[in-house]
């Protein structure tokens, strides 16, 4: 298997739609064939990420790329940015709007539960202008 | 247990259509996508009342055996839909989460 790249726009503050490109994307790891466990892992930090852009990054592009070693995710928005990095990468920290908590989002969960299941994580930003998260699962 | 055996359970209520019987060997009750997200164990009786279409995404992605809505929690024609589409068996109760979960616990 060579390397195969799937592209998705998340829409920004449509919660509805939120959670789709993470299940495109299982659903191919599926019938590629990858083992379950990690597809569980790459779902959740995939979901998580998209969330985040939906409550925080209004919105944005996701990129996974999968190779027989590792699957990468670069999820990009052009949002409000993350002033202290550290501080959100803490359980229980949350800056997410009453509407994110009134649907069940917004424990402070995200950054911290995309770190716990990925083997590889880098977040950068700058405020105002927006956020990049790349992830990678070993496999 | 599998979930044929819930469609038996007096006072709940399939939403969805008929699917394929799942293996059912734990419950798991938490109404915070997040954490429910993270610890769900995959095949467990995930009981909620947070009935949105994001339940179903997180359903789906955790590879939950099935969702019971507990306390009668509303839950749209378009979530049935949703669920429907990603294969998620869900179910609807009056009773509370705690109740619920113990009378499903019996069965297992």
């Amino acid at each position: 298997m060579s390397e195969l790249t799937f592209r998705f726009v998340v829409p920004g503050d449509d919660y509805s739609r939120a959670g789709e490109a993470s299940s495109t994307v299982k659903n191919r790891l599926k019938r590629l064939g990858i083992d379950p466990a990690a597809i569980r892992r790459v779902s959740i930090a995939l979901y998580e990420g998209e969330i985040n852009m939906v409550i925080h990054g209004g919105g944005g592009e996701v990129i996974v790329s999968v190779t027989p070693q590792r699957v990468d995710m670069v999820l990009e928005d052009h949002g409000k940015g993350i002033p202290d990095i550290a501080l959100a990468m803490q359980e229980g920290y949350s800056t997410a709007s009453d509407q994110a908590r009134s649907l069940g989002f917004g424990a402070g969960m995200g950054l911290p539960n995309m770190k716990k299941y990925t083997d590889e994580i880098e977040v950068s930003s700058v405020v105002g202008q927006g956020t990049t998260v790349r992830m990678a699962v070993l496999l | 247990m599998t979930t044929l055996q819930l469609d038996q359970l007096d006072g709940l209520t399939k939403l969805t259509r008929p699917a394929e019987a799942r293996e059912i060997t734990c419950i798991y009750c938490c109404d915070l996508l997040s954490l429910a997200m993270a610890q769900a164990p995959a095949n467990s009786a995930w009981v909620t009342v947070m009935g949105n279409r994001n339940t179903i995404a997180v359903a789906s992605l955790a590879d939950v055996a099935c969702v019971i809505l507990a306390a009668d929690t509303a839950f749209s024609d378009d979530c049935i839909t949703k669920a429907e589409d990603e294969g998620v068996t869900v179910y609807r109760t009056a009773a509370p989460i705690f109740e619920t979960a113990k009378r499903i616990d019996l069965l297992l």
